[in-house]
């Protein structure tokens, strides 16, 4: 299925210049908003080594305009857990994502953070899914960098076929 | 510099307070009942220089009697010396001596096994939990707690 665009009426000989173009309100949200994903890392274990591996050059998350982190909730728009949360850590978490201003998306980075991995005792949350809602998962022990960028590119599919809301519930 | 007190010096010297004493891996264990631990940990520190306490734990053997033994970790960094003591407490009065009076270290080690194991450390001031968090029931690492018990703090979604 080919990803939704805006389609653009070329300039003309006659304007040599964009005049008009037509698109839909959700498209044209959603196409800024994809492109516009500003990361928070909650990093709290052995994934934070591949994370850094993601965000170096020769992978070049920018191309997808997720390559800045912002460490303030209030200016991210993707929380990005990466690594095992304990029941300890859990109500830190869910006051983050708290504070995170909407829109906002959640990325379960590592299979800890997807579904608790191997751990299953007193200490780990079986996946932040439990706490908070993710949008997509990205399973590995730890995953390569391919599959974060797929990640991010799904959840960038994600951002542009869903709806955006921005003057009222309807609108 | 005081003659190099060698493993069999320190056998024969802390004998009479142990119950049993051997050898495991180069380093020197000694058994000995609850009521002198203290004692041979002070003589451990200020006569044969054991400066560095390196940990305290505990093993749960379940269905035995009495049920714990808690065990201490030396290491003299003058002598080169490592020292092991095993304690052994009941299920009904888990308590030890504590060491906070001889090592500071020992203010969150023994802290640590308190959370894990549930023994008390008497002479600890503040045997507030280090790992775990306030109002978590039970100690995680006893052979009875189950394996797949949680204690949330946040509630689960539905």
């Amino acid at each position: 299925m080919p990803s939704p665009t805006i389609p653009i009426r070329p300039a003309t000989a006659r304007t040599q210049a964009f005049e008009y173009l037509t698109t839909k309100k959700d498209e044209l949200v959603g196409w800024a908003r994809k492109f516009s994903l500003f990361p928070y890392p909650f990093v709290t274990a052995c994934c934070a080594m591949e994370f850094m591996a993601v965000s170096s050059s020769p992978y070049d998350t920018d191309r997808f305009g997720a390559a800045l982190p912002r460490f303030s909730p209030r200016q991210a728009d993707l929380l990005m857990v990466v690594g095992t949360v304990t029941h300890k850590q859990a109500p830190v978490l869910l006051k983050v994502y708290e504070q995170m201003c909407e829109p906002k998306w959640v990325m379960a980075f590592g299979v800890c953070a997807t579904s608790g991995g191997f751990y299953q005792n007193y200490a780990t949350v079986l996946g932040i899914d439990k706490i908070i809602p993710v949008d997509v998962y990205i399973p590995g022990c730890p995953p390569r960098p391919e599959m974060v960028i797929d990640g991010i590119m799904q959840l960038q599919d994600k951002i542009a076929r869903s709806r955006h809301p921005i003057l009222t519930r309807d609108f | 510099m005081t003659t190099a007190p060698t493993q069999e010096l320190l056998k024969e010297r802390l004998a009479p307070a142990a119950s049993e004493v051997s050898t495991a891996h180069g380093v020197l264990v000694i058994a000995l009942p609850a009521a002198s631990l203290l004692e041979v940990v002070q003589k451990l520190r200020t006569e044969f220089l054991f400066d560095l306490f390196l940990d305290v734990t505990a093993v749960d053997w379940l269905g035995q009697t009495p049920r714990f033994e808690v065990v201490h970790h030396f290491y003299s960094t003058h002598h080169h010396l490592r020292v092991r003591l095993k304690t052994r407490v009941t299920e009904q009065d888990p308590t030890v001596d504590s060491l906070v009076s001889l090592y500071g270290s020992a203010r969150f080690m023994e802290r640590e096994c308190h959370d894990m194991y549930g023994i008390a450390f008497r002479g600890n001031p503040d045997l507030r939990p280090i790992l775990l968090y306030e109002g978590f029931e039970g100690h995680p690492l006893r052979k009875d707690y189950p394996k797949e018990r949680e204690q949330p703090l946040v509630p689960y979604r539905k």
